[in-house]
């Protein structure tokens, strides 16, 4: 019986409005999601400067490494760069990004404290190029970014890494949003299946609704133990009409935006995704299904202001965080 | 976008793998179960001739499927003769042919027949009456006597055959009988009678099939057709004995000569035979099958490439299993059909072997991988290293296996290397990425994929019906395209999305 505790039945799952992941790849991924659209997002270089052609932020570039040969010239492209980071272009799940807090004496700190020598920064751009993290094992190019100096107000809530926020943009609508914060348990990574902490936002205020670790409730984040409730996403309106502007950008109707907070830059994109993850679901505590369904019954071509103010309108909610925590603990 | 076209294509497949497999089934008696035995006789008959410097040209009447009995293969050795096989309404016939021969000459010609009690003949025509010879003076009252007796104690043509081969043959033999076997064979005499009679009867030729002898002639019985049932009833010429014996093979029944030789003397056919046991599914490969499309069949291939097709007609079944363990049950896999090539291998090593040497290949392959990695390479050369690497590891097993007496390790061979390699690599990259829990997870969520992989690919039965029923894959196809049309939830979503549903509950 201790085991099947940990199971549920379809029907609740269905009550609740939760898409499994057969459903996003068929009814949603499928449909809304044209194949040759992919690249626009697979690549983050082209994602770079389509977003740069729409006005929309995003981290400033430092430069691309695209042959074997170029890999000896790093040291030289990074020379006056205090903190940056180096991304497959073509990478996918996290998969293949270092990050470069500082740099000390030629050696390069990642926010964990693990000094890298050069050639170790070498050898990962050189594993990059030659298509290590990229799907399919394709040749791949290497991005390398600015740091991203992220807002005060969200300090407290991160633990070595920068936390992005995720909005599921469904036909230009943002249906969902939540933040990833990193923790020690993720390695400065700010993804949910490496022990990352998820935080649903209220799409209306960019309030905390409820905090999710391992796909389990939680309540403060585990390495800061500051209190999830007190979270606040600042200029959530210029993020959320961002993030709505992506759909304009890649005519992809299913589409997942990771956007970050900078200090002197606002709401930046940092990268689209084409076959966003289900996790968001755990962190709001609700299905996508009944938001889904209302936005297919919009129109099409409605501006972005109105849409965001539809979505902010329509998808409000209360925090479970302030309220009552103490029955949530309970029953979970 | 309406799903009805995907929905009539999956009935389609559905409707026609069903079909096919049942056609299969009914047209060739191919049981739905393995393991059945299927008794076999062989047959073989040996022309002898002696050719007289010219044109030959040999006639062979052959059997063809009939009660009891199915033709499955057939084969002939004759060196430097044309071969022609031909069949007409009144039976089959082999026909060998040559410019020049002389000497003695041997023609050997073997059949396989399925014993199938429920094997029946092509649909009979009723022959048109031969007109009967007329008889010279003294013979000619002796054989009306002989009727007109056998005629009054009968009441249809079945007992009027009966009785007059009574009279000719049996202990009634009166002098009448006596002096018309002075002009023609019993048979060849009983037959006359009854045709002169008006009853519709031919001599056929039949084997009494006995195993293990040599050296045999054909026998000689009558067949009277019998008109409200239409069909032929068979008699045995020497005890009036109605009915076809199980051990008879009938070889000719058109009422044609046996063996005719053109341009050779002294010519006769003499027939071995042999029975053996075999598995139906082994019958089922030497059906005789004429070359319709329904009749598409891999068994018309020669063994080898069927030996090839039984693995390579696995692999859908593999593949199922991957889809619905991937869709329904939502288990992790690294790389979606490593699973199907690792079960692959397991056929061949058995299962305990196979996972061992699986584990230990993987295992050491990791250590070794761990340290290429500080060697920084290129993918592709690291990669490559990693393929020598499972070879060196292959071999130094096998060796050793072999060296401690364990045959069955020397089996490790069989394994993919190059995905094996790949496997080390993606698991080696996991790793280091994401820890050894995803290893593991994923590691775990591979082998025992194609552990089940294995236990559905060797299941007897399903090798039986994918192997020979080829509608299958039809049906098979079906399910993949319909489990690739489920938008439910996956089984081990039911786990993860469980603290969701817990808010629900009242506290």
């Amino acid at each position: 019986m201790s085991w099947f505790k940990d199971w549920t039945w379809p029907g609740r799952l269905q009550d609740k409005g939760i898409i499994g992941m057969n459903r996003r790849n068929i009814r949603y991924i499928g449909r809304y999601n044209s194949r040759r659209l992919y690249p626009l997002v697979d690549d983050k270089l082209k994602t770079k400067l389509l977003a740069q052609e729409y006005g929309i932020t995003t981290p400033k570039l430092i430069g691309t490494v695209s042959t074997q040969f170029g890999v000896k010239h790093i040291g030289d492209m990074l020379t006056g760069h205090n903190g940056f980071v180096i991304k497959p272009a073509k990478g996918s799940g996290g998969k293949g990004i270092l990050v470069i807090e500082k740099v000390v004496d030629n050696q390069f700190v990642k926010p964990s404290g693990a000094h890298l020598s050069l050639e170790d920064l070498e050898r990962h751009v050189s594993n990059i190029l030659s298509g290590l993290y990229s799907l399919g094992g394709s040749p791949d190019v290497a991005l390398i970014e600015t740091l991203i100096n992220f807002d005060e107000s969200l300090m407290a809530y991160t633990y070595e890494g920068v936390p992005d926020i995720r909005v599921i943009v469904f036909k230009g609508y943002p249906v969902m949003a939540m933040m990833r914060l990193s923790t020690a348990a993720s390695d400065g990574k700010a993804n949910l299946h490496q022990g990352a902490v998820g935080v649903g936002l209220n799409i209306a205020t960019g309030e905390a609704l409820r905090g999710v670790q391992f796909d389990r409730p939680c309540f403060s984040h585990p390495d800061t133990g500051h209190d999830l409730a007190s979270l606040v996403v600042p200029q959530w309106d210029t993020l959320l009409n961002l993030a709505a502007g992506c759909y304009e950008m890649t005519g992809l109707g299913y589409l997942g935006t990771d956007m970050v907070l900078d200090r002197q830059h606002g709401p930046m994109l940092l990268e689209l995704n084409a076959r966003p993850g289900l996790a968001i679901q755990m962190t709001n505590g609700e299905g996508l299904r009944r938001r889904l369904d209302l936005i297919e019954r919009q129109p099409d071509g409605v501006p972005v202001a109105k849409r965001v103010a539809f979505a902010q309108h329509h998808f409000a909610r209360k925090s479970e965080l302030t309220e009552t925590p103490d029955t949530v603990t309970a029953s979970a | 976008m309406s799903r009805l076209p995907f929905y009539i294509i999956v009935g389609l497949l559905l409707v026609a793998g069903i079909a096919t497999s049942v056609h299969r089934h009914l047209q060739f008696e191919i049981p739905w179960i393995p393991g059945e035995q299927r008794q076999v006789w062989e047959v073989e008959a040996v022309i002898n001739f002696n050719a007289q410097n010219g044109p030959v040209e040999v006639d062979l009447a052959l059997p063809s499927h009939q009660n009891g009995f199915r033709v499955l293969t057939e084969n002939t050795a004759s060196s430097g003769y044309g071969l022609a096989y031909q069949a007409d309404e009144l039976g089959r016939q082999a026909q060998w042919t040559i410019r020049e021969a002389a000497g003695s000459q041997q023609l050997y010609y073997s059949v396989q027949m399925l014993v199938s009690p429920d094997a029946r003949p092509p649909v009979q025509t009723p022959p048109g009456l031969r007109t009967a010879t007329p008889w010279e003076s003294p013979y000619e009252s002796a054989a009306s006597q002989l009727i007109d007796r056998a005629w009054a104690r009968s009441a249809n043509n079945e007992t009027f055959a009966r009785e007059l081969i009574l009279d000719v043959n049996g202990e009634r033999q009166g002098e009448n009988a006596r002096l018309l076997l002075t002009q023609e064979t019993p048979s060849a005499l009983i037959v006359r009678l009854l045709n002169q009679a008006g009853v519709q009867a031919r001599e056929v030729s039949g084997l009494l099939l006995e195993d293990g002898r040599r050296r045999q002639s054909l026998s000689s019985w009558i067949q009277v057709f019998n008109e409200p049932a239409n069909q032929w009833s068979l008699f045995n010429p020497m005890t009036g004995e109605q009915g076809q014996p199980d051990n008879l093979l009938l070889w000719e029944t058109g009422g044609r000569a046996v063996l005719e030789v053109q341009g050779g003397t002294n010519s006769r056919v003499a027939f071995s035979m042999l029975t053996h046991h075999q598995p139906a599914s082994a019958a089922v490969r030497n059906h005789y099958s004429e070359d319709t499309l329904l009749n598409f069949s891999i068994h018309s291939l020669p063994l080898e490439e069927q030996a090839l097709f039984q693995t390579i007609l696995l692999i859908p079944i593999g593949a199922l299993v991957v889809v619905f363990l991937r869709v329904l049950v939502g288990i992790k896999t690294s790389g979606t059909f490593m699973p199907v090539l690792i079960a692959l291998a397991f056929i061949q090593t058995t299962l305990l072997t196979g996972l061992i040497g699986f584990l230990l290949i993987v295992a050491v392959g990791l250590v070794i991988r761990n340290y290429l990695s500080y060697l920084n390479l290129l993918l592709v050369a690291r990669v490559s290293a990693v393929i020598i690497t499972v070879i060196a590891i292959i071999s130094i097993f096998t060796v050793l296996a072999y060296r401690m007496g364990l045959s069955a390790g020397l089996t490790v061979t069989f394994f993919p290397m190059i995905i094996l390699a790949w496997t080390i690599e993606r698991m080696s990259i996991l790793w280091e990425e994401e820890g050894p829990k995803q290893v593991l997870i994923q590691g775990g969520g591979s082998l025992l994929t194609a552990v089940l992989a294995y236990l559905a690919m060797n299941n007897p039965w399903v090798r039986h019906i994918t192997f020979n029923f080829l509608g299958v894959q039809l049906i098979l196809m079906a399910l993949i395209l319909l489990l690739g049309n489920y938008t439910g939830y996956r089984l081990l979503e039911l786990r993860r999305f469980k603290p969701i549903t817990d808010d629900e509950k009242p506290s």
